[in-house]
């Protein structure tokens, strides 16, 4: 794996996405509450691109008529075909075990770490990374 | 012709020959109504009685109708263990609930005295009333009767089937082990098909998967079988080979849209293998692509054999589907669902 600065935390605030590409993949960034997560910019079904789909909830039931929805802004839906992903593990909802887009390791690391391991960045800002 | 010794024939129709055969089965108001109301019968566009395909023609008897003798004579004939009656009278077509209870109650009073008194291989669907709670009572009246083995609706009503005004039929089914049975036909509430109503029996031929279709959608969808688990469905006379490309859009359309209903946690098509059968007369799909379409299908249980006696097309014995598992499709499968059959004479 290999370390790839994306940007600024401050760049990226809650609730956004940003596309950045690393190891010459597309890759999508999402901030949930202040908790970054990258996933692979591409459906596993026919490849579109994950970040340019719409963002809900989780709903699951245990009886007709009734709906429990929690997990707000931790969903996208591919634009295409509209299959829905967990944000924070890359899995399907309607098969999570043979249907899920790739998830790297992304989290935040202090300027002055990075500088000391030779990236070119303020010394004083954070920075949203990932592992590619 | 034998060769089907032993097997559950699922349909089979008996013929009512007009109203006075079910005037001494009604309550005395309404015998007394088809005289007073000037009733002529309840004669419907599925299956007009006189119609020529309602009756194979070398199964029509001089006078008309086949009645038990011919019924006996066809299971004499296949060597049907058990014999299963949907009967089929337009009833359903009948707006006033309180007439469409009496007369559908007379009918089931007809079938009990005049065909399973009358012949220890015969069972019989419940013909369902119209209105929710009549049903339920009609259910509950019947159900003791260990010879009524299901309920019937025709396919096309008045509503689509899983929608909850129907939930109550649904509970009452489950709580007595009596799978639902819908077969193809119309109270004619709406066009027989979603584009209006159509030129030629061909066309109404045509559109009965379509309404299976409907069917099938609108229980998945609604969630029938997530609060009733127990709950079975036959689908008679459909036609079968419909139901693969069907299960197809279903389940891919279920991938990207199941968050509207997420009471159904597996693909349609799964559930649809747990809790629907269907009779396989007819049965559309040609010899040569038999075999595959039951690779689609992707079970051996989902068939049950049928004769469809005395409409006028029963393909015989040689139609058979290649690649199907004989024993399951005449007897097996029936034998699983219709609880009530435990006790079938070998």
């Amino acid at each position: 794996m290999v370390k790839h600065v994306v940007a600024e935390v401050a760049a990226i605030p809650a609730g956004a996405r940003h596309v950045t590409e690393a190891g010459g993949k597309r890759i999508v960034i999402y901030n949930l509450d202040g908790e970054f997560f990258a996933l692979a910019d591409r459906c596993p079904h026919q490849g579109a691109s994950l970040s340019a789909g719409q963002i809900m909830g989780h709903v699951c039931s245990t009886a007709p008529g009734q709906y429990e929805y929690a997990r707000r802004g931790e969903v996208v839906r591919c634009p295409w075909h509209a299959w829905e992903f967990d944000i924070r593990t890359g899995k399907s909802f309607f098969d999570p075990r043979r249907v899920k887009t790739r998830a790297y390791d992304a989290h935040v690391e202090c300027g002055e770490l990075l500088a000391a391991e030779s990236f070119s960045v303020a010394v004083e800002n954070s920075y949203v990374v990932v592992e590619v | 012709m034998r060769g089907f010794e032993g097997a559950i024939d699922a349909d089979l129709h008996p013929m009512v020959p007009g109203l006075d055969a079910l005037r001494p089965h009604l309550e005395p108001f309404w015998a007394d109504s088809i005289d007073q109301r000037g009733l002529e019968g309840f004669e419907s566009q599925s299956y007009p009685p006189h119609a020529p395909r309602t009756v194979r023609a070398d199964w029509r008897p001089q006078d008309g109708f086949p009645g038990l003798a011919e019924m006996q004579a066809w299971l004499d004939q296949t060597g049907a263990a058990i014999g299963i009656l949907n009967p089929i009278y337009g009833v359903q077509l009948i707006f006033n609930a309180d007439m469409n209870r009496a007369f559908t109650q007379g009918l089931n009073n007809w079938v009990r005295a005049e065909w399973l008194e009358r012949d220890a291989r015969l069972r019989a669907s419940i013909v369902l009333p119209n209105e929710t709670e009549h049903a339920v009572a009609e259910i509950e009246r019947l159900a003791p009767d260990r010879r009524f083995v299901q309920a019937m609706r025709l396919v096309m009503g008045e509503l689509p089937h899983g929608r909850r005004t129907h939930w109550p039929v649904y509970a009452a089914l489950e709580k007595h082990g009596l799978p639902l049975c819908l077969h193809a036909g119309s109270a004619y509430r709406h066009p027989v098909t979603s584009l209006g109503w159509v030129s030629w029996y061909m066309e109404d031929v045509a559109a009965q998967q379509q309404a299976f279709q409907s069917a099938v959608a609108s229980l998945i969808t609604e969630g029938v079988f997530v609060q009733f688990p127990g709950l079975r469905v036959v689908l008679a006379e459909s036609g079968v080979s419909w139901l693969p490309a069907f299960l197809w859009r279903m389940s891919k359309g279920w991938k990207g849209v199941r968050f509207e209903i997420p009471w159904q946690a597996e693909p349609p098509a799964e559930t649809v293998r747990r809790h629907i059968r269907l009779t396989a007369q007819p049965f559309d799909a040609p010899d040569e692509a038999a075999a595959q379409l039951l690779g689609h299908l992707g079970s051996q249980e989902l068939l049950l054999w049928a004769s469809d006696f005395p409409h006028w097309n029963y393909d015989g014995l040689p139609s058979l589907p290649p690649g199907v598992d004989r024993e399951k499709f005449l007897r097996g499968n029936a034998a699983a669902l219709y609880h009530r059959l435990e006790r079938v004479p070998a």
